[in-house]
């Protein structure tokens, strides 16, 4: 038994390749621990930065800058009455937020945050990755149906069309991708995530840069298709507040809506995560090539636990900075903790074994976290596209500009090949 | 042009099939307000919709109804004043300006020079205040969160200056019968100037979120058209009329208060889309600094109260005084028994009679449009159901 769990730690492949059920088991706890955290703390960072945005405070009452409000509103959620309306089809009702919340976990399966932090590296990863997270939308059509009521029906046909439509330019710049890692000598390009990335690695270029401009145009389709695939801000529209209150999970409340948020920020982590993995180097850190040695090699493996101890010291500031009243002593002892905490981390990163084995997962974080905050500023930015257009920019900009870019691609992989 | 104007009110709420198309499919009533976060307030519209399509639209007001006019049957002239200012309680002063100025033409006095020029001050800045406000919503509605919160910052200024002035920042009732009842507070005039060279900036920072983004002027561009010839047939003033190219403002057509003054120009629009009134009114928040920014210069001395008696008994007769609000043209008809308590008051509100307009605007048009364009009317259901 201890055998087989120590015979994995000598691979330098998945668990999943590798056939390790034990490590598979504990790799998927990690993502799904990881997965709840970077939710939680995506809420509220997101409510921070677009109140700053906004010129206001965001949270700031529970706990010291309302560093713990996301956990009240968890809590909140699942104390709250479980409400279904009389009207509605009890199965699917209840099914739905289980499907939307199953296929946007399930999708971390393959994605690679470092070339042996994965539970699973698959011949077909990136066919996995559209092909599973598209399944949501049938949770939210069977949200809106099962709901019995006008504005979650008009939400879930809004958003089923739009996905529908945004898949396909969505899918065109992802071929153009693939197609790139079949540059090698061999000729054999490859659907592996993990492949994906190595072919970056060997070709010493992200593919966002490559074929300049047809990597970034193809980056750019994928990335505005990816906003629109997650029902984000400018492409809001199933939950276009202004017009259907809150689109197809109107009627859900408690721990179900709970399940649609959650959903949401995950597929929105997924999706960053295949942007990142295609065109910005998964795991790799800048300048892989370009920075090459054994100095540069340390600098950048600083550069991790340099982050934390950075935040830590935002933290310290913060905590310095904290009103002196006695009410507030608690709070502030807690955000001292918080960047001691972060400090922690910080310094651990440092240690050399630790510092090996984390630098990809930390590059890996840092570009989802940059493609994360990019939704942000979007949402804080941005008016809603309407309807028709919304179809516009999908079927007539950038379906077409897709294929072009696909056609291109290939033409200049047979010129420059 | 007349066959659109006569609405059959009677059809909306019924189901009935129209031409079949290719792709048939049902139509669908649905009832946005009202409790809807974009119906600004209680105002309910019936719609009824093929897929995103809207056939037609009903509205359905009254929720906010407190019978105003009739109270004013029960209230001296002077104590009816406060209550003007719930109508349009984002331009409250704008309210009691009107109101002021018809029992002033009713009693045949005039306002003393200095009383007018705060007048005037006081009411272009409640004009800057409510197109913020309207600005902020209307954004919010077509789904830019941020310049609601700009917005909001900016209209705070404004605010306290009117609680310094007068106490109260929302239903200010800053003016009285015969002038105005409170001096200006030490520094006034300097906090007033202050103001103007902190928001000149601001509305360059509204204009760049929205004015040039591909989507904001996507989603208003050609949304709710409207002729001149319609909103002139449809009663409707204010900016919604100036955006469609006719040049109608009473603050020149017929002067009131200070006005012939100051040197300001009356923005007009084209087309008449939502487009180009919200490029009207970013205009006109310009033309009102340019005004304040006359007037607080030469405010001049003397009394701020003409000789008022304090019992009121105008002689028997009736008025009608308009005045150009924000949102359009605010008239006070007010009849006279020659008693102390009118006889008879009715209110033109701008925002009912602009509402009317919105079937009109939306028909054919989808769901969205519906939004934005009752944003674009700038409505204050407190007006509208009085």
């Amino acid at each position: 038994m201890l055998d087989y769990i120590t015979s994995y730690l000598k691979s330098d492949t998945t668990p999943g390749s590798a056939g390790n059920m034990f490590w598979a088991f504990v790799y998927i706890v990690l993502i799904f621990l990881g997965l709840s955290v970077a939710v939680i703390a995506m809420n509220w960072l997101e409510r921070k930065i677009l109140a700053h945005m906004q010129v206001r405070l965001g949270p700031m009452r529970v706990g010291p800058h309302g560093l713990l409000q996301p956990i009240a509103d968890a809590l909140k959620l699942l104390i709250k009455e479980d409400i279904m309306p009389s009207e509605a089809d009890p199965f699917v009702f209840w099914v739905a937020p289980l499907i939307v919340v199953i296929t946007a976990f399930t999708v971390f399966i393959v994605v690679p945050f470092g070339p042996a932090h994965a539970v699973t590296d698959m011949n077909i990863g990136v066919l996995f990755m559209l092909g599973v997270s598209s399944l949501s939308v049938l949770g939210v059509v069977m949200a809106g149906w099962a709901s019995n009521s006008h504005y979650p029906l008009m939400g879930a046909l809004r958003s089923s069309a739009q996905m529908v439509s945004y898949e396909i330019a969505m899918g065109l710049a992802v071929i153009s991708a693939v197609l790139m890692t079949s540059l090698n000598a061999e000729g054999t390009g490859t659907l592996s995530m993990i492949g994906i990335v190595q072919a970056q690695q060997s070709q010493h270029v992200w593919f966002v840069f490559k074929f300049f401009p047809l990597g970034l145009i193809a980056f750019v389709i994928f990335a505005i298709a990816m906003v629109a695939e997650t029902n984000r801000a400018p492409f809001d529209l199933p939950e276009a507040e202004s017009e259907l209150t809150a689109g197809f999970h109107t009627e859900y409340s408690g721990f179900r809506w709970s399940l649609f948020f959650l959903a949401e920020y995950s597929a929105m982590i997924a999706v960053s995560s295949i942007a990142v993995t295609l065109w910005l180097g998964g795991w790799m850190r800048p300048f892989p090539h370009a920075l090459d040695g054994e100095t540069w090699d340390l600098v950048f493996a600083l550069v991790p636990g340099l982050t934390f101890l950075f935040l830590a010291a935002i933290t310290f500031y913060s905590t310095a900075r904290m009103p002196k009243h006695p009410f507030f002593k608690v709070q502030t002892i807690g955000l001292g903790g918080f960047g001691a905490v972060l400090a922690l981390i910080g310094v651990v990163l440092f240690v050399p074994p630790v510092r090996d084995r984390v630098q990809d997962i930390f590059w890996f974080s840092a570009k989802v976290a940059l493609s994360m905050y990019m939704y942000i500023w979007y949402r804080g930015t941005f008016p809603r596209y309407r309807f028709d257009q919304l179809m516009k920019v999908g079927w007539k900009v950038l379906l077409p500009l897709g294929i072009g870019v696909l056609v291109l691609t290939a033409v200049a992989g047979i010129v420059f090949a | 042009m007349t066959d659109r104007i006569t609405v059959d009110r009677t059809s909306h709420l019924e189901l009935e099939h129209h031409e079949k198309t290719f792709l048939d499919s049902n139509e669908l009533i649905i009832n946005m307000g009202p409790q809807h976060p974009a119906t600004h307030g209680v105002l309910r519209v019936i719609l009824k919709l093929d897929g995103e399509k809207v056939l037609g639209t009903e509205c359905v007001i009254g929720y906010l109804h407190r019978g105003v006019e009739k109270i004013a049957e029960h209230r001296t002239y002077t104590m009816f004043n406060p209550y003007v200012d719930r109508m349009d309680y984002v331009a409250a002063v704008s309210n009691g300006l009107g109101y002021c100025e018809a029992v002033e033409k009713l009693l045949n006095i005039e306002a003393p020079r200095r009383a007018q020029y705060i007048r005037v001050i006081l009411t272009e800045l409640n004009r800057l205040a409510s197109h913020m406000l309207w600005l902020g919503t209307h954004a919010l509605d077509i789904g830019a969160i941020t310049p609601l919160f700009y917005t909001f910052r900016d209209r705070e200024e404004i605010l306290k200056i009117f609680e310094k002035y007068c106490g109260a920042r929302l239903t200010t009732h800053a003016f009285r019968i015969g002038g105005c009842s409170y001096e200006t507070y030490e520094g006034f005039e300097r906090e007033v100037e202050k103001f103007l060279k902190f928001v000149a900036p601001k509305i360059g920072e509204y204009e760049e979120l929205l004015t040039t983004n591909r989507i904001w002027v996507e989603r208003t561009k050609d949304v709710g058209k409207i002729s001149a010839k319609e909103c002139i047939a449809l009663g409707v003033t204010g900016p919604v009329l100036r955006a469609s190219g006719v040049k109608w403002d009473l603050r020149k057509a017929q002067p009131y208060a200070a006005y012939p003054d100051f040197d300001f120009e009356i923005p007009v629009g084209e087309n008449g889309d939502t487009y180009d009134r919200y490029i009207v009114r970013m205009q006109e928040m310009r033309q009102s600094l340019r005004i304040i920014e006359q007037a607080v210069g030469k405010i001049p001395d003397g009394p701020i109260m003409a000789k008022v008696a304090k019992v009121m008994k105008p002689p028997v007769g009736e008025i009608y005084h308009s005045i150009e609000a924000p949102k359009g043209e605010l008239g006070y008809f007010i009849v006279s028994d020659g008693s102390t308590q009118p006889y008879r008051v009715r209110v033109r509100p701008p925002s009912f009679v602009n509402l009317q307009a919105l079937d009109m605007m939306v028909r054919g048009a989808l769901v969205a449009d519906v939004i934005a364009v009752i944003g674009t009317l700038d409505i204050v259901l407190g007006e509208v159901d009085r």
